[in-house]
Formats: C-alpha cells, sequence, structure tokens
C-alpha cells in the first residue's frame, strides 16, 4: 500500500515535470496587451520568497492561499494574515493593526512611520516614510519546508517502524526503498569521510541534512506550488551552512586545531604564513557551502523560466515547442541536481567532521 | 540583491524546524533504521563466520573419519595377516605332531613286531628244542634200548675222551 503511495507520488513528481510549463503560462496570462512583459520579474518573483502562496488566476482575479505575516515591532509581535493585503505588492493596500499601519511592496513588509498614511518611494523606489520590522513570517518557502518536514517524517517514520513490525529486520515496503539510501549516506559519506570509529555520532545530522535537502530540491521542481525555492534561498543554504560550521567547530580535536593555527611540518615562518590562510579556510568552507547550494538550485530555476519566457519575449507560439523541449531537457537535468546537491552538500559536511576529528599519524 | 539577502524569518524557521526535524529524525527513524541495519548486518557476518567455522570443522571431520577409516583397514590387514601367520603356524605345528605320532608309532610297531618276532622266536627255538629233545630221547631210547648199543655207546664216548 505505502509503496503504490510512493509510485504515485513518483509519478506525480515525473508528470509535473510536463505541467512546469502550463504552470509558468498561466501565471502570466492575465498580462494585458500593452503591459510589457518583463521576464526579470516574472523570474525573481519565482525565484524568490513570499508572503502568502499564489495558486493561479481565475477571471482576472489572483487565487492564493493566504499565509500568516508575523512582524516583531516596537511594540511586540503583530500578526495578520497575508490576505489583508488583497494581493497587493506595490505598497498600495495599508493594513492597519493594534495601531500600526503596514504595507507590503515587492514582497516586502513595511511599517508606516506615525502619521503617515501612505508610502511614497524615492527615485530607486526606497520607501522613505517607512521602515522595516523584523519579518518572522510564515512566508511560501517556511510553508513549504513545513510540508516538506511532514513527508520527511511520513516516510522516515513509517519506514523504520516497518523494522520493528518484521521479523529479522527484513525491510519491507518503504524501508526497502528507504534503506539503501540510509546505507548510501552511512557507508559511501560517512564512512569514508570521517572514519570507521567515529561517523557514527555524525549520522543523524548527515542523513537529515541529506534528504531535507533533496526532498527541498524536489519540491522546488514541482510546479504546481509555484516552484518554491527554498533550497535556492541563500537564508536556507546559510541556516544549514552555519550548522555544519557548528558542528566542525565542536568537533575539532587538538590536531584539527594545530593544523590551523601551528601547521605541523613545516617551518615556522610558513607556519605563520598559512595561519591567516587556515583561520580564513575555517570560514570559506560553510560559505562556498551556502553559496554552492544556493546558486546551483537558483540556476536551476532560472534557466527553466528563462526559457519558458522566450515564448512571451517573441510573442509567439510557435517557439513553445523549443522552450518546452528546451526547458524538460533542463527540468530532467534539474532533477538529476536534486540530488547531487543534497550529496555534495552532505558530503563536504562528512569531509570537514572528518577533517575535524582526524587523529593525528606519524 | 535581494537573492543574496538572507531573510531573518527565514533563517529562524529554517533553524529551529530543521532542529526540531534532526530531533524527531534521530530517535524515530534513524537510530531504529541504523540498529536495525547494522543488527542485520551484525547476523549475517556471525552466520557466515559460523557457516566458516562448521565447514572446517565438516572437514576437519572428514578428514578425522578418513585416518579412522584408514587405521581400521591398515589394522585389519594386519590383523588378516596376522591370522594368517597364525593358522599357518598351527597347520604346520599339527602336521610337524602327526609325522612325529605317526614315526613314534612306527617306531613302537616296530619294537612291538621286533619283541613278537623275537618271542616268536624263542618260542619256536623252545618248541624245537623240546622237539629235538623229544625226539632225541626217542632216538635215544631207540638206540639204547639194547644191551650191546648202550655199550658200544659208553666205548665211543670213552674212545672219544682219550682222543681228546
Amino acid at each position: 500500500m505505502q509503496i503504490n503511495i510512493f509510485r504515485i507520488f513518483l509519478l506525480g513528481l515525473l508528470l509535473t515535470v510536463n505541467l512546469n510549463g502550463f504552470a509558468i503560462t498561466g501565471e502570466e496570462n492575465p498580462t494585458s496587451e500593452d503591459e510589457k512583459f518583463d521576464p526579470k520579474e516574472m523570474i525573481m518573483h519565482h525565484v524568490k520568497d513570499a508572503h502568502g502562496f499564489h495558486l493561479w488566476d481565475w477571471k482576472g482575479h489572483a487565487v492564493s492561499l493566504p499565509l500568516p505575516i508575523i512582524l516583531l515591532t516596537d511594540n511586540g509581535i503583530t500578526t495578520f494574515m497575508s490576505s489583508a493585503f488583497h494581493h497587493d505588492d506595490n505598497g498600495k493596500v495599508v493594513v492597519e493593526k493594534n495601531g500600526e499601519k503596514f504595507v507590503k511592496y515587492h514582497e516586502k513588509i513595511y511599517q508606516l512611520n506615525e502619521g503617515a498614511t501612505a508610502v511614497e518611494f524615492d527615485e530607486e523606489h526606497h520607501p522613505v516614510n517607512a521602515s522595516k520590522p523584523l519579518n518572522f513570517s510564515i512566508t511560501r518557502n517556511v510553508f513549504m519546508m513545513w510540508v516538506s518536514v511532514a513527508v520527511l517524517l511520513l516516510i522516515f517514520v513509517s519506514a523504520a517502524r516497518r523494522y520493528k513490525k518484521s521479523e529479522n529486520y527484513v525491510p519491507k515496503g518503504i524501508a526497502s526503498f528507504v534503506e539503501p539510501l540510509v546505507v548510501f549516506v552511512r557507508d559511501e559519506i560517512a564512512k569514508p569521510m570521517i572514519g570507521e570509529h567515529k561517523y557514527k555520532r555524525y549520522m543523524p545530522y548527515l542523513l537529515t541534512i541529506f534528504f531535507f535537502i533533496w526532498i527541498n530540491n524536489i519540491f522546488g521542481l514541482i510546479p504546481i506550488v509555484n516552484g518554491a525555492n527554498l533550497s535556492g534561498n541563500i537564508a536556507f543554504t546559510m541556516t544549514l551552512a552555519i550548522f555544519t560550521f557548528i558542528i566542525t567547530t565542536i568537533s575539532g580535536n587538538k590536531n584539527y586545531w594545530k593544523h590551523i593555527f601551528w601547521m605541523p611540518g613545516v617551518p615556522v615562518p610558513m607556519k605563520i604564513f598559512l595561519m591567516p590562510i587556515e583561520i580564513i579556510g575555517m570560514f570559506t568552507k560553510p560559505i562556498s557551502l551556502m553559496i554552492r547550494l544556493f546558486a546551483n538550485i537558483t540556476a536551476g530555476h532560472i534557466i527553466i523560466l528563462a526559457l519558458m519566457s522566450l515564448i512571451f519575449i517573441f510573442k509567439t507560439v510557435a517557439v513553445a515547442p523549443v522552450s518546452v523541449a528546451f526547458s524538460l531537457f533542463i527540468t530532467i537535468i534539474e532533477i538529476v541536481v536534486t540530488a547531487i546537491q543534497a550529496y555534495i552538500f552532505t558530503i563536504l559536511s562528512a569531509l570537514y567532521f572528518g577533517m575535524a576529528t582526524e587523529e593525528e599519524h606519524h | 540583491m535581494d537573492l543574496v539577502t538572507p531573510g531573518i524569518g527565514l533563517v529562524f524557521w529554517t533553524a529551529l524546524t530543521f532542529l526540531i526535524l534532526l530531533f524527531i529524525l534521530r530517535k524515530f527513524a534513524w537510530k531504529p533504521i541504523l540498529g536495525a541495519v547494522s543488527e542485520r548486518e551484525d547476523s549475517i557476518k556471525d552466520a557466515l563466520t559460523e557457516a566458516e567455522k562448521a565447514r572446517e570443522e565438516m572437514q576437519h571431520l572428514k578428514s578425522d573419519n578418513e585416518r579412522i577409516l584408514k587405521e581400521a583397514r591398515a589394522e585389519r590387514d594386519t590383523m588378516l595377516k596376522e591370522a594368517r601367520e597364525i593358522k599357518d603356524n598351527m597347520i604346520n605345528e599339527a602336521k610337524e605332531e602327526a609325522r612325529e605320532q605317526a614315526n613314534k608309532m612306527i617306531e613302537q610297531a616296530k619294537t612291538t613286531i621286533e619283541n613278537e618276532k623275537l618271542a616268536a622266536i624263542t618260542d619256536l627255538k623252545n618248541q624245537v628244542a623240546d622237539l629235538s629233545i623229544d625226539i632225541a630221547e626217542k632216538v635215544v631210547k631207540k638206540e639204547l634200548s639194547t644191551k650191546e648199543k648202550q655199550l658200544e655207546l659208553v666205548e665211543d664216548m670213552l674212545g672219544d675222551i682219550k682222543l681228546n
């Protein structure tokens, strides 16, 4: 039964590849004739985070799933639903809550200054009479992250329960799908990078990060959720990279710090020369993790969207077959990339842990 | 620039969500799955070592059996050989004994025959002697039935004595 659900899920994933084009074209349908199509704005709108879950347009009205907006203002926490802005993204609709006035402009929430009734902009389209409160809203990406967590829990907790039920720990059902992946992370990532004796401590982190990134990469490719681009968001990749950095730093042993501050086996001037390089290296490692995942996933999205935009740039359906074919091709590559990027992030994290815990050898 | 500016909200929610996910999955997914996998691997390894051990033992037993069989066969051969030797000895001894017995018997028979023969000869001699005496008696009786003859004899004998 569970296998069937999973098969349907996979099949759906494959089918949505073809739907990718429709989701985007549907998005741009209401664009009126005289309004010039701006591919950059469209692509950025898709790639970036958003308040509210825009699903589709229906008879000129946007249909979207409202999400809670949580703001930390001077007066404390203010919450309201994103639907209060009535799909406005140009700062025209002012939402008043607890005596505070808010506008949404380019997916950013601004708090109007005391006495102001409407937002005013300077030449560079920066609001002049408003400030930006700390925004802890449940955005599209946060929402999709929770959906992915729910899916992860559903898959892995039910897989783990299979082991208890079946005798001799023989994997059945979804466990037989999950187990090779888990064993892969253990045997191909953790063991060779960290070593036989120490890998066990890091297994939960490596497994969680691998599947968390992978499933969010996959979710980013599903067009029906409007390409929630969580793993292509720098905040997401930065957070995960910081976790890797913290774990690396905490588990660093004497040997690790010695290699950073006083490189053994080289002459003293070299030791002094290498010290700043190694200290910078400590930080460039997680930064490279952050940028690699962000750039790879975002680039994939941008390519697919740009290819689809060609139809609207050239304003002819004749381009459509080419666009669809190319974006189908890129999407298939992206499916591979989802796994590769998750794998790279995990294996590099494991490599850093392995470097931090490596024993001195002569 | 917006694209590469991390939003504080998403950082916060990602960190919180990830930590909770890590905690839950560690407890309810990774531990049971990894435990089950390693337990199974251990049991497979154990089973393989056990099988290897059993195989070795089997080999050992087989060679032992072969050795015992060989020994038994050798023992049987020696026993057979010994028995044959004993048999031969016995036959030889028996033959020897029989021959000796026979010789003895022949010897005895010979002695007996000799004795009998001697006895018979003696007996015959005696009888001949008796007969001779009888005959002599009769002859003498007849010869000396008259006086003249008796005198003649005496004369003869006396003549013989003189001659001597």
